[in-house]
């Protein structure tokens, strides 16, 4: 053997950068319904396959197929198709209010709807997710009020955080979503413990964590894959991967590891890919997730492959880092135009039908925003108080804090 | 009444304050089965089983993370880091979360828990089991911390604290955790057995969070100190024939300022003593407090004794604690500005 040579130093890039050709060649798409659909309670070690296949239900020419289909009533379908138009709507009304000035920041969702929206409808009441900031559609598909997601965004006299969190930081107890926080990562073993106390009381609720493709290189990633291996924790481990984390391409988080599921195999937490645009996928391998949790089986990792089409958030100008049209080019299309496609197909939508439900999400949408902006917003009108700066700090207002809320003059 | 060392004391309170609420648990690394690298758990899994009492992987974040979880949930952890020397992985979970839950959410989740850490010098621990971090968590908004000097303290406080609604950072000196120490690693130390304050009540009580304690009385000088430095500081009066107060802190946030202004005012004097590095340190803010309170009645300069701003070394250990020779010098000085 040769003496070896100087070293190189590697850092991984993306395939295409501004002004290049956008180029998914080597993202392996599983056709739909070829991956199987395992019982819930297989060993995990039988499943690894699953961790480098994508579990597709919506093939090409709009129709359900393979084992993991079926699962959905049109009436459900069609109740799906609603919250992401919702969602897209609302995200769009939201971006344009920021513009306005209305508010300081919002990050949307748009070509993810499917993942939080689908997700949502396999939990029942008592779950609680730990969602990041780009999982509205949770509350949207559980039916919190809108209304409220907008005071919230414009830090008005109704917003449930008293104008202490900035924008789509939601918090809801009741709707089983968990106060997001600005650190990323930090919510994924929240959710573990969440799910190891749910256990340890003998109760019969779950927990799903949620993390984006590039907070997956935090280290509460691992330390929430130890602990729901060890303790065999009932909890859903989502990884919604978008292929970007701001400016920086998936492969930098993700390294020579064939997949983000795959991170689970080596926990022995059995992983799952899926078609993160195919709302009916998403629904059928949250179902089955969720149920494995719920039956003690322990933890599951899923991966939603998907693709970030908007902005990072308000704050970001994506055609600094990748093609403006690498959105068109993503091999697994749009998640509301292929449930409405397969609506179609099914004979339960039709164009028409659509673009008048387009309308009616969209009046609904501005009729919530009108109302939300009587109790105004971030720099005009109605906004919460400075005293309300100095509660919830501790239970019992301490000494010191008194003083300086008297010194605020509040 | 029954004597305990502050770990008998300590592991008496959890196993008080697990068996008046289910949803008390105990956990971290080696804290099930063995019991603790301290024995402060010793006996916990057995009497309330696994469920309750556990041992956790060697991961801090994952530790307080999982806590905050559970806390969210509605359970009341108190979760061990072995060391506070080791809390570092875990600050994160500590300062973004657990002290933050109650205020983003405006109040819909809480972090009713309580972070153990063994914690100061004094026992040839070196660079990575000596250190005093309070004036890391004392900084944060949102968090409680918490200094015992002694058993009846160390039980009072731990059980008020697991009761607290806020989370709690509960810091506990493990020079103190078999006897008092004033300093003088020359001499025999005495065990707890033989010290009143290790008189410990069997059963349910307090001690208040937010409340400091007169421990002597005095009327030249007030000394703020905490954990150790109490028996330093009294020791060194005693030695330095000065009429000292010396007042325990207990809790370091919220801190007692009607206490500590009361003394001030009536000595016109203050020595602050902590283990901590100098620069930054707790010492800092107390001696703020003091000049912005007690200004007009100072007869001299607020004066800090502390850990040198260098890392705690190892060889080097009586050269960097300040025991009593240091604050007796301090005292004195006070004295005659």
């Amino acid at each position: 053997m040769s003496e070896p040579g100087p070293l190189s130093f590697h850092v991984p890039a993306p395939a295409v950068r501004p002004g290049g050709t956008p180029d998914f060649s080597d993202v392996k798409i599983s056709r739909a319904g070829e991956v199987r659909r395992p019982d819930v309670d297989v060993a995990p070690a039988d499943i690894r396959d699953l961790a480098f296949q994508i579990i597709r239900v919506l093939d090409r020419n709009s129709e359900a197929v393979g084992p993991w289909a079926g699962l959905l009533s049109d009436q459900e379908l069609l109740e799906g198709l609603r919250h992401m138009m919702t969602l897209r709507a609302f995200d769009a009304r939201m971006q344009m209010a920021q513009r306005q000035g209305k508010t300081s920041f919002y990050m949307q969702h748009l070509g993810e709807e499917a993942v939080s929206c689908a997700f949502r409808k396999a939990l029942e009441p008592g779950d609680m997710n730990f969602p990041t900031y780009r999982q509205a559609g949770l509350l949207i598909a559980g039916d919190y009020p809108m209304l409220d997601m907008m005071n919230q965004i414009y830090s008005n006299e109704l917003d449930p955080m008293k104008g202490r969190q900035l924008p789509v930081m939601y918090s809801s107890r009741e709707h089983g979503f968990f106060s997001i926080s600005g650190n990323l990562a930090t919510q994924y073993i929240q959710a573990v413990g969440w799910a190891m106390a749910s256990a340890m009381k003998r109760d019969t609720r779950i927990a799903a964590g949620w993390i984006g493709d590039g907070s997956t290189a935090e280290s509460d990633f691992h330390a929430a894959l130890v602990f729901a291996s060890t303790y065999k924790a009932p909890v859903v481990l989502n990884i919604v991967n978008n292929q970007w984390a701001i400016s920086t391409f998936q492969g930098i988080a993700r390294g020579g590891a064939g997949t983000f599921a795959a991170r689970g195999l080596g926990f022995g937490i059995p992983a799952l890919r899926v078609d993160g645009n195919d709302y009916p996928a998403v629904h059928a391998v949250a179902k089955w997730a969720v149920e494995r949790a719920r039956r003690n089986l322990g933890p599951t990792v899923i991966e939603y492959v998907t693709y970030r089409v908007g902005a990072h958030s308000s704050s970001d100008d994506p055609s600094a880092y990748r093609p403006k049209t690498e959105s068109d080019a993503w091999p697994l299309g749009d998640p509301v135009l292929r449930l409405k496609n397969h609506l179609i197909h099914r004979g339960a939508w039709s164009e028409d039908r659509h673009k008048q439900a387009e309308a009616e999400v969209m009046a609904a949408v501005i009729a919530a925003q009108k109302e939300a902006e009587t109790h105004g917003t971030l720099h005009t009108g109605p906004h919460p108080s400075a005293r309300d700066m100095f509660e919830g700090v501790y239970e019992q207002m301490p000494p010191h804090l008194r003083r300086q809320r008297q010194q605020g003059g509040v | 009444m029954p004597r305990k060392t502050m770990v008998e004391a300590i592991r008496d309170a959890m196993d008080v304050a697990m068996q008046r609420d289910d949803n008390v648990v105990v956990f971290g690394e080696d804290v099930g089965y063995f019991g603790g690298v301290f024995r402060c758990t010793q006996g916990l899994q057995q009497k309330f089983g696994s469920s309750r009492c556990f041992d956790a992987p060697i991961s801090e974040s994952g530790i307080v993370g999982a806590a905050v979880g559970m806390a969210a949930y509605g359970l009341r952890p108190c979760v061990e880091i072995q060391f506070a020397d080791y809390m570092y992985p875990a600050y994160d979970q500590i300062v973004s979360e657990a002290a933050r839950l109650r205020y983003r959410s405006n109040g819909q989740f809480t972090a009713p828990l309580v972070v153990r850490m063994p914690t100061g010098g004094g026992i040839f621990g070196g660079q990575t089991h000596s250190q005093s971090p309070e004036a890391l968590f004392t900084h944060v908004a949102g968090l409680k911390t918490v200094v015992p000097s002694n058993p009846y303290d160390a039980k009072g406080l731990l059980i008020a604290a697991i009761e607290d609604n806020d989370p709690v950072i509960f810091l506990e000196p493990k020079r103190l955790y078999n006897g008092p120490f004033d300093g003088h690693h020359d001499r025999p130390v005495t065990p707890w057995a033989r010290h009143p304050q290790g008189e410990v009540p069997d059963g349910h009580y307090t001690v208040p969070l937010g409340k400091a304690a007169i421990r002597r009385e005095g009327s030249a000088v007030t000394v703020l100190a905490y954990g150790t430095m109490v028996f330093v500081a009294e020791a060194a009066a005693s030695e330095a024939g000065i009429d000292a107060e010396v007042i325990d802190l207990r809790t370091l946030v919220p801190y007692d300022l009607e206490t500590i202004v009361a003394s001030v005012n009536k000595t016109g004097r203050c020595v602050i003593v902590h283990e901590a590095t100098l620069t930054s340190g707790f010492g800092a803010e107390l001696s703020a407090l003091v000049q912005e309170n007690c200004f007009y009645h100072l007869e001299a300069p607020v004066t800090r004794v502390a850990g040198w701003d260098t890392p705690y070394p190892h060889a080097q250990e009586w050269d960097y604690f300040p025991g009593p020779a240091r604050v007796g010098r301090a005292l004195k000085a006070v004295m005659e500005a």
